[in-house]
């Protein structure tokens, strides 16, 4: 895109947040004239928040083209599922759920130990439901800073029949002409926030004051110390013998599945506050939060090969 | 009013192995920009590899085949601030084989650095991403000789190698080139000066990057907004509403202003610039905004809005400058679609015209075009574009291929 900076606009100065929003927004406009029948992958997550920001602004006066997606793990956190629902309720528009139950009820999930992770499986689920709706495009709110697999990928993701991700062979992806065709069966990832660090989302939700769960800012939280991270006790996740739980003042940098995603020490109580500790963090978002994502070096690329966002 | 900007997007490039994901690296340690968990994980992965210091370049090389072979293969971006400016780098691959992924990280860059091997000099490689950074008009270029540690920090060595690059520059026009010798293995020029370069008398890269004054590439003038999606609500409360959404490519549009419709030319003018927050009296480039007209005129996605007084041209038949990305050559018995703005045709290439060599910039003529060619090709559309040239701008200037049958992204072009 064009680069604008500071491009004193009578009373307003296009900062590097209006020229992330206005690429962001260019990109979704593009889906909703292209694709036949386009999603929104939306978790009630903060960026998942901003993505739908960034859908009003895009498509307001008119309803969005598209509906919103959730695939459950159920193994989310209750403030999340709560925003999740008040947002979609709040704007008037649809929301599809589906559940990892759902697939393991059908037989296509077969969980080796329930208490574990359900990441993985969400590809499955995610990949029935896209058959199901026929969907031909779904737009993610995943950001090219967060994984180093995911710093490789093309805004437009074409993705084979079988959902697969093919890193050594991207298309390739001009100034901001985006190739939206794929034959029937396949479909594309789009991931209009690819270039949003951590940062620009919190001045983007202290700047759009958006509602987001409040687990994002610092609470008081039963947790466990497990190696370096601390776990936050669930139904989910009880204290093994010789672990001792604990009241910690905490928030989540990520809200993924409950079993683990692990909260950051931390007393910010606004965005402003959260902004000023993301300035001096040392550790990656998903490096603090994600223990699921330090199983292997490559778990990110396996992932997505599989189908994953 | 200044117009440098804020947010500057770089790549590097150059060829295989000059050392383009170290320096990537070096870069982000040095000014503190990688994070605990990144630098411990790289570390184990080197060591794990059997290597004495922690490779720097796994942190962009984050693919499997990449790190199995050492090599990269598609464009890691990676983002980075300094209390001056927030950066966007590329990564991209100097093997031929992956210059489709170089071209894609150039397409969208304000400033390139183009890496040299000391020991090696000015490659093909080196002159086929300079070139194609000329191309599709990156406007900066910064030439670091590396591995300047393996050749003495000869000062003679880095002169001869920059002589000979801007000789070559020159002749693709581009007189503006910064040279800097540097160890990107040992950080020296980097971030820091360093003791072994005390003949070179230039500031480091980063400092470079960071003042560079890079003015905004939009043309302020040509109003240019081709529609991207019709907004009509159809509810209650907005049943009239018809609105057209998109973004301001160039130039500027303002409440009351004429607009020209194109292709069809049918005039009408500007009601209201609607934006979620609140309408505006005046819009600029790239705002996104969608814009609602006094009349009821035909006007659908693809369709571009101009003011009569600077017109693009009008035109089915045309030349252009195209970069071939695909493995299967250019048919030109075939039938292909381009997407040009938000407008997709059909088209056909009439005739090659020539093909550029990208080591002498000689013009050939031939008959076939491979992946990684460059050639100034004659095509016809089956409905009329609106175009610019290239060099005044950007976005009514490109285009790009796809493969009907694969749907595959096979060129990039630029109307010359
Ligand atoms: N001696 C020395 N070696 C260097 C320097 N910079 C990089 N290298 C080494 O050169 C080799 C290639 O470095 P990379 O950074 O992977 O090269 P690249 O340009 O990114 O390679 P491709 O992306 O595959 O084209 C590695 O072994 C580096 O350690 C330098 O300044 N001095
Ligand atoms: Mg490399």
């Amino acid at each position: 895109m064009k680069l604008v900076e500071d491009h004193n606009m009578s009373s307003h100065i296009f900062t590097h947040l209006d020229a992330l929003e206005s690429e962001s927004i260019h990109i979704m406009r593009e889906v909703a004239a292209e694709c036949k029948n386009p999603a929104l992958l939306f978790s009630g997550g903060k960026d998942s928040i901003v993505m739908l920001r960034l859908a009003e602004k895009a498509f307001r006066p008119a309803r969005f083209p598209f509906p919103l997606v959730h695939i459950d793990t159920e193994h989310n956190f209750p403030e999340v599922i709560t925003c999740r629902d008040k947002l979609a309720a709040d704007l008037g528009e649809r929301l599809i759920v589906r559940s990892l139950e759902d697939s393991i009820r059908r037989g296509t999930i077969v969980i080796k130990d329930p208490d574990k992770p359900r990441n993985p499986y969400q590809s499955v689920t995610l990949l029935e439901t896209i058959a199901e709706f026929g969907f031909d495009a779904c737009m993610g709110g995943a950001r090219r800073d967060e994984e180093k697999a995911r710093a490789k990928e093309r805004i437009f993701s074409f993705r084979d029949e079988f959902g697969q991700w093919d890193p050594k062979n991207q298309r390739p992806e001009l100034w901001d002409v985006y190739n939206t065709r794929v034959h029937a069966g396949e479909n594309i990832r789009v991931f209009p926030i690819s270039n949003w660090t951590e940062m620009d989302i919190w001045e983007y939700i202290a700047r759009e004051n958006l509602y987001i769960p409040e687990i994002y800012y610092a609470h008081e939280r039963e947790v466990i110390r497990r190696g370096n991270s601390v776990i936050p006790v669930s139904h989910l996740v009880q204290p093994k013998p010789g672990e001792k739980a604990e009241m910690l003042s905490v928030r989540f940098r990520t809200v993924g599945d409950m079993t683990c995603t692990a909260p950051v020490e931390s007393t910010a109580r606004n965005a402003q506050e959260i902004i000023e500790e993301t300035a001096t963090t040392r550790i990656t978002e998903r490096g603090a939060t994600r223990m699921d994502d330090q199983t292997s070096e490559a778990s990110m690329e396996l992932r997505k090969k599989e189908g994953y966002f | 009013m200044s117009n440098a900007i804020q947010l500057l997007r770089f790549i590097t490039a150059g060829s295989v192995d000059d050392g383009k994901s170290t320096l990537i690296g070096r870069l982000l340690h040095y000014s503190k920009s990688i994070f605990e968990d990144q630098l411990s994980a790289i570390s184990k992965t080197s060591a794990k590899r059997g290597m004495a210091a922690v490779d720097l370049s796994l942190l962009t090389d984050g693919l499997l085949a990449e790190r199995e072979q050492g090599i990269t293969i598609d464009v890691a971006y990676r983002y980075f601030a300094t209390p001056k400016r927030k950066f966007i780098i590329g990564d991209t691959p100097g093997h031929e084989q992956y210059t489709r992924n170089m071209v894609t990280a150039a397409s969208t860059a304000n400033l390139v650095v183009i890496l040299i091997d000391a020991r090696k000099g000015v490659l093909t490689q080196t002159r086929r991403h300079t070139y194609l950074a000329s191309l599709v008009g990156v406007p900066h270029i910064v030439l670091a000789v590396n591995k300047m540690d393996m050749v003495e920090y000869s000062e003679e060595t880095f002169n001869a190698i920059c002589a000979e690059y801007r000789a070559f520059a020159a002749q693709l026009g581009i007189h503006d080139v910064t040279c800097i010798p540097m160890s990107a293995l040992n950080g020296d020029m980097v971030v820091e000066h360093g003791d072994n370069l005390s003949w070179y008398k230039g500031a480091p890269l980063l400092e470079l990057l960071e003042n560079i004054v890079i003015d905004y590439d939009v043309n302020t003038t040509d109003f240019r907004y081709p529609v991207q999606w019709v907004c009509r609500p159809q509810t209650q409360e907005h049943h009239d509403f018809r609105g057209f959404a998109g973004r301001i490519e160039s130039g500027e549009i303002a409440v009351g202003d004429e607009i020209t419709v194109l292709p069809s030319g049918r005039s009408s003018r500007v009601k209201e610039i609607v934006t979620y927050d609140g309408n505006l009296q005046r819009a600029y480039a790239p705002q996104s905004v969608t814009l609602t007209l006094e009349d009821e005129i035909d006007v659908s996605r693809g369709d571009m809005f101009v003011k009569a007084n600077a017109t693009p041209q009008i035109a089915r038949e045309f030349g252009a400058m195209l970069c071939w990305l695909a493995e299967s050559p250019l048919d030109l018995n075939r039938k292909y679609i381009i997407k040009h703005t938000t407008r997709m045709v059909k088209c056909v290439f009439s005739r090659l015209e020539f093909r550029v060599d990208v080591n002498t910039l000689a013009h050939h003529e031939t008959g076939k075009l491979n992946m990684n060619d460059i050639a100034r090709v004659a095509m016809k559309v089956q409905q009329p574009l609106a175009l610019d040239h290239y060099s005044r701008n950007r976005s009514t200037g490109s285009f790009i291929v796809i493969d009907e049958a694969t749907n595959n992204t096979v060129a990039a072009g630029m109307i010359a």
